[in-house]
């Protein structure tokens, strides 16, 4: 880490640790989970990852948990709120959530929680399927600057980070987490 | 029609108004199935709409009558959650200027979006998208014997999903040639999306004389044309445009025209036939072939919603590009 070597900057806000292990969060997050389950109950949970981040980590915790019924995944691009700013990405592929939510617990995951967009965004659409028993967010990494009254339920890590500063996750395999400053 | 070309694209290269498949680049084309593609799940979901098109208004401008197009358009749009209106004006009056045009401040004035419009006059949709305002945006839905440029990309959708690759194909186009803007529109798309072979099938009556230029082998018999074709277009037999001796009488037409499962058996084994409906059955296809296993006519018709959502959700997408510029 150059940067250890360095004085460090104390007008620099962020607050992170040296290395971003996405191994090591994953691990830490299946104990909170598994115990997150048995505490709502009812019927068997479903796990829906938000692409394409979310669901490279849904994947590992869906197999982690042993969650019975398959992977749901989301693609939130027809919910975004700027739609109408930025337009539409080509290549969308579909939502498919082979389940029915419908009083259903759902764990939902994603890779950065950062505004709560995403989230808000997610939650529309799984509304859309039917109406969940409720609603438990997981997410690898929460991060500063949330825009709307949204939290994690069970998070790998929480960061301090300027507005410049971007979480990204890179997979599937390996996972791995990089901190950049962004454009 | 290189004003078509041009009007149909913002600066970005993005998709202003759809108006014709001809001039577009292959690669907006595979934009339009891929955006359709993802929008096909939309149909099957409970609540069968998604918040992209929330607040926008489409009016759906019909000179011409029409159920099945105009009713997939207004599907297509309420399932992006816009708003729609239906506009139905009498065939009579044609494009000659004034009164159109006074249509179209109308509608300006009500603040609309998108005007999705159906013509009898070849070019009417082109003179709509050069005279309207900048934030409108139009897609044609039909003008005359000109374009239907959607109903061309649902079957390019049609057949992609079947079929893997667009290049080794050998697609055949059946019937009235002539007065068909679904036939010129498929043509247009099929050669872009390099389709290795556009073959046109019909009496010498019901073909424009310039059709070659186009790209295409004709085949003036049924049974050669269909020869170890991959895709069977059958196009309607379009007698309300017909004037003056064009075809003999309906039966001796599909003697010779009309595509019956003995006549399909030259085609390849895996064949899939297609027709834009609606059918004329027993005039260009037997009943035993519009309803048999290698018809996909009826996913034809889910396709076309998908086809006009991706559509509508690009232009209106695309429109993000100068937002800064529209009122």
């Amino acid at each position: 880490m150059q940067w250890m070597d360095k004085e460090p900057d104390f007008k620099e806000m962020s607050i992170r640790p040296a290395a971003l292990n996405a191994e090591a969060l994953l691990k830490s997050m299946t104990g909170p989970l598994a115990q997150r389950l048995k505490n709502v109950g009812g019927e068997e949970p479903v796990m829906i990852g938000i692409q394409t981040g979310g669901v490279w980590v849904a994947e590992r915790l869906h197999e982690a948990l042993q969650i019975a019924l398959p992977l749901g995944h989301l693609n939130i691009a027809f919910y975004r709120d700027d739609f109408s700013r930025i337009g539409m990405h080509p290549r969308v592929t579909p939502s498919r959530l082979p389940f029915d939510v419908e009083d259903r617990h759902i764990i939902l995951v994603d890779d950065v929680l950062y505004t709560g967009r995403t989230i808000r965004a997610a939650m529309n659409e799984i509304f859309d399927y039917g109406r969940p028993a409720g609603i438990s967010l997981a997410v690898l990494v929460e991060r500063s600057g949330r825009e709307l009254p949204i939290q994690a339920d069970v998070a790998g890590t929480s960061l301090t980070l300027h507005e410049n500063e971007q979480v990204k996750l890179a997979g599937p395999a390996p996972l791995q987490l990089e901190i950049k400053q962004a454009k | 029609m290189t004003a078509v070309k041009n009007i149909q694209l913002n600066r970005q290269g993005r998709l202003q108004h759809f108006l014709s498949t001809e001039g577009l680049p292959r690669q907006l084309l595979l934009d339009i199935l891929d955006y359709a593609e993802s929008f096909t799940g939309v149909g099957v979901r409970a609540v069968k709409k998604v918040p992209l098109l929330r607040g926008k208004t489409i009016v759906n401008l019909f000179f011409e009558t029409s159920t099945r197009t105009r009713t997939t358009f207004e599907l297509a749009a309420k399932r992006l959650s816009a708003d729609v209106l239906n506009i139905n004006i009498a065939a009579a009056s044609t494009s000659k200027g004034e009164s159109l045009l006074d249509t179209l401040r109308t509608l300006e004035a009500m603040h609309c979006d998108m005007f999705v419009v159906r013509h009898a006059n070849s070019g009417a949709a082109h003179f709509i998208a050069a005279h309207v305002a900048p934030h409108i945006s139009v897609i044609n839905a039909g003008d005359g014997r000109h374009a239907h440029p959607t109903q061309a990309m649902l079957d390019m959708l049609t057949i992609r999903r079947h079929k893997k690759d667009f290049a080794p194909l050998r697609v055949a186009i059946v019937g009235d040639i002539l007065h068909s803007r679904v036939a010129r529109s498929e043509i247009h798309a099929l050669n872009t999306l390099g389709v290795g072979e556009v073959r046109v099938i019909a009496a010498k009556t019901l073909l424009p004389k310039d059709i070659e230029s186009l790209g295409v082998h004709v085949f003036y018999e049924l049974k050669a044309g269909l020869k170890d074709v991959d895709v069977v277009i059958m196009l309607r037999l379009q007698r309300e445009r017909m004037q003056g001796a064009l075809l003999p009488s309906e039966q001796e037409y599909f003697a010779n025209y009309g595509l019956s499962e003995a006549r399909l058996a030259v085609a390849k084994d895996d064949a899939i036939v297609m027709h834009p409906g609606p059918i004329n059955r027993g005039i260009e296809i037997d009943s035993q072939v519009a309803d048999g296993s290698r018809s996909v006519i009826l996913q034809q018709v889910s396709h076309g919603i998908a086809i006009r959502m991706a559509v509508m959700a690009m232009i209106i997408g695309s429109r993000s590009d100068n937002a800064q510029a529209a009122p």
